[in-house]
């Protein structure tokens, strides 16, 4: 049939794109990251070798360097405490803004979806300057402090954990807001007058009812967080001082600056089995299940 | 009365806290004095060095090309995608298939940028091409993460749309591909839109892909916007950001104008 030659098309012309130009670089990572690093150009040697018969020339070397060298882990966990604590206040400040928006009437919900989100559309880089303009010690949060006489003199507001922390907060919050808002919204708001009702003051209403009825959104909403922090570059780059390394900066650093292209691969390699295999494998087994109990 | 309270405060700290930053910078933009935190008066002398400084349009110009090239690509691969996904049953190792397509989303793109950078490098090694890195490359990159974005759009509205207008057609005699460009396409067409919106400010706002995939002749927006103000501030730049973000929310108005459709 013909409809056959046409959806090959659709399938294969995509598929063709991301094995080319995905995939085959994820797995030269992984090549790289087991070859043995040398002085020259590239810096690592092939892992075949046709000199004497066939050999393979592989390590796990480039491993074992950054699992055993405190800087390399150190960084990694510095990494993971910023993405844990930076999804912890979005989702202190996302989930009561996406509760209110979606328990507003319907037109004045739709407003307020889109000037929440709509921060998000303009340039990330420059959200982040804006915080490096707001935090100078002559900037506008420091006059604020001093002509309230809270403070006696300038505070150093940049270049430390905190304004990483802030940055990263203010630049990621719509992307908690949004899937909390998503399941939000489905719920059925009588459940909330139900629970009243029966008694249930207010207190024992939002950890009874309302947060266990959006704990999908949490969940998305805080893995949508939680994993680009883990390897966010720019914002500590911009706001962060020496105080504490990230997982990006050393990966960018480990490639660049100390021109080691198996040991960066080796992190890049790790981040990737760390972090993203575990949500990719969960996504694929929760789409698989999804289908088979619609159909 | 009192909860009612409550939710105003909470929805307008929240707007303030997400507006406050944007104000400040377009505020800045405006001061006469070189040195940025130090207000001196009304003026539009940054806005006019701003389209003097060649370094500046030339990016601009480089980024929006590779912006509308890379959307475009991705939008063609990624409604590829989103039909698949949907209106296909035989995918070979479809779990292989959504994870090459689903992954990106997640993917740090600092672990991307490295990627694609040891590919071409590689691929140079082999085939003897790409001979440089430039434009071309930061486009292939471009179009492989923002595919993902684009799919996921069209993946939702075509799980939405019934399938019943499809059959109808079919039955009154439409073959397959003539219902998809006659019925279908035309269908989930401001979902195309959005997602190409989407794409294009994607492309336009990444550094850290681009940093790693450019070379000579291909410093694009970001790149130079990053070597002004990573170590200190920029009266241009702040020109520059109140300008660009005026026009990135005008987008956004215009994506969601599109993405409201599939809702009804």
């Amino acid at each position: 049939m013909k409809n056959k030659l046409f959806e090959k098309y659709f399938v294969f012309s995509p598929y063709f794109w991301l094995v080319l130009f995905f995939f085959i670089p994820l797995a030269i990572i992984f090549k790289i990251s087991i070859s043995v690093s040398e002085w020259g150009m590239p810096p690592y040697q092939d892992i075949f070798l046709f000199d004497n018969g066939f050999k393979i020339n592989t390590t796990f070397e480039n491993y074992v360097y950054i699992f055993s060298d405190y800087y390399y882990i150190g960084s990694f966990v510095n990494s993971l405490i910023l993405a844990l604590i930076s999804t912890f206040f979005c989702l202190l400040i996302g989930f009561p803004l996406a509760f209110y928006i979606a328990t507003s009437n319907i037109r004045l919900r739709n407003i307020l979806l889109v000037l929440v989100v709509i921060p998000f559309w303009s340039s990330f880089l420059l959200r982040v300057y804006a915080w490096k303009i707001i935090l100078q010690n002559n900037g506008i949060l420091n006059v604020i402090l001093l002509n309230l006489g809270i403070i006696s003199e300038p505070l150093q507001l940049l270049y430390n954990q905190y304004a990483v922390i802030m940055g990263i907060v203010y630049t990621y919050l719509p992307l908690m807001i949004l899937p909390l808002y998503g399941y939000l919204n489905k719920f059925d708001l009588n459940l909330i007058e139900a629970s009243k009702d029966l008694g249930l003051n207010r207190i024992k209403t939002f950890f009874k009812v309302i947060l266990p009825l959006s704990v999908p959104g949490i969940v998305a909403g805080s893995l949508l967080v939680f994993i680009p922090v883990v390897g966010e570059f720019i914002i500590p780059e911009m706001l962060g001082g020496s105080d504490r390394l990230y997982y990006g900066k050393i990966l960018w650093e480990e490639f660049f600056v100390n021109r080691n292209w198996p040991g960066a691969s080796a992190l890049a390699f790790s981040g990737i089995i760390i972090l993203v295999l575990p949500i990719v494998i969960f996504q694929i087994l929760y789409s698989r299940w999804s289908q088979k109990n619609e159909i | 009365m009192k909860s009612s309270l409550i939710k105003s405060t909470v929805i307008f700290l929240g707007l303030f806290f997400l507006y406050f930053p944007i104000l400040v910078l377009i505020f800045y933009s405006f001061n006469e004095n070189k040195r940025v935190m130090v207000w001196k008066g009304f003026s539009l002398r940054w806005y006019n060095e701003l389209f003097n400084n060649e370094q500046i349009i030339e990016s601009f110009i480089i980024s929006i090309k590779i912006a509308a090239l890379s959307a475009t690509f991705a939008t063609i691969l990624g409604v590829m995608i989103g039909y698949s996904l949907v209106r296909i049953r035989k995918i070979p190792f479809k779990s292989f298939y959504i994870f090459l397509s689903s992954t990106p989303l997640v993917l740090p793109e600092l672990i991307l940028g490295l990627s694609m950078l040891l590919f071409f490098i590689s691929l140079n090694n082999v085939i003897g091409f790409p001979s440089s890195r430039g434009q071309l490359t930061i486009f292939i990159s471009h179009v492989t993460f923002c595919i993902a974005f684009v799919a996921i759009i069209i993946q939702a509205r075509l799980t939405d749309f019934n399938k019943n207008i499809e059959e109808a057609a079919m039955d009154l005699g439409y073959n397959y591909t003539k219902v998809l460009y006659k019925i279908t396409l035309p269908i989930i067409l401001p979902s195309i839109i959005a997602g190409w919106l989407l794409a294009f400010t994607i492309s336009l706002d990444d550094l850290v892909v681009a940093s790693f995939t450019t070379g000579p002749g291909a410093n694009t927006l970001p790149i130079v916007v990053f070597s002004k103000v990573r170590l200190g501030l920029s009266p241009e730049v702040n020109a520059l950001s109140a300008i660009l973000m005026f026009a990135l929310i005008i987008i956004g108005l215009f994506y969601f104008y599109f993405n409201k459709k599939f809702k009804h």
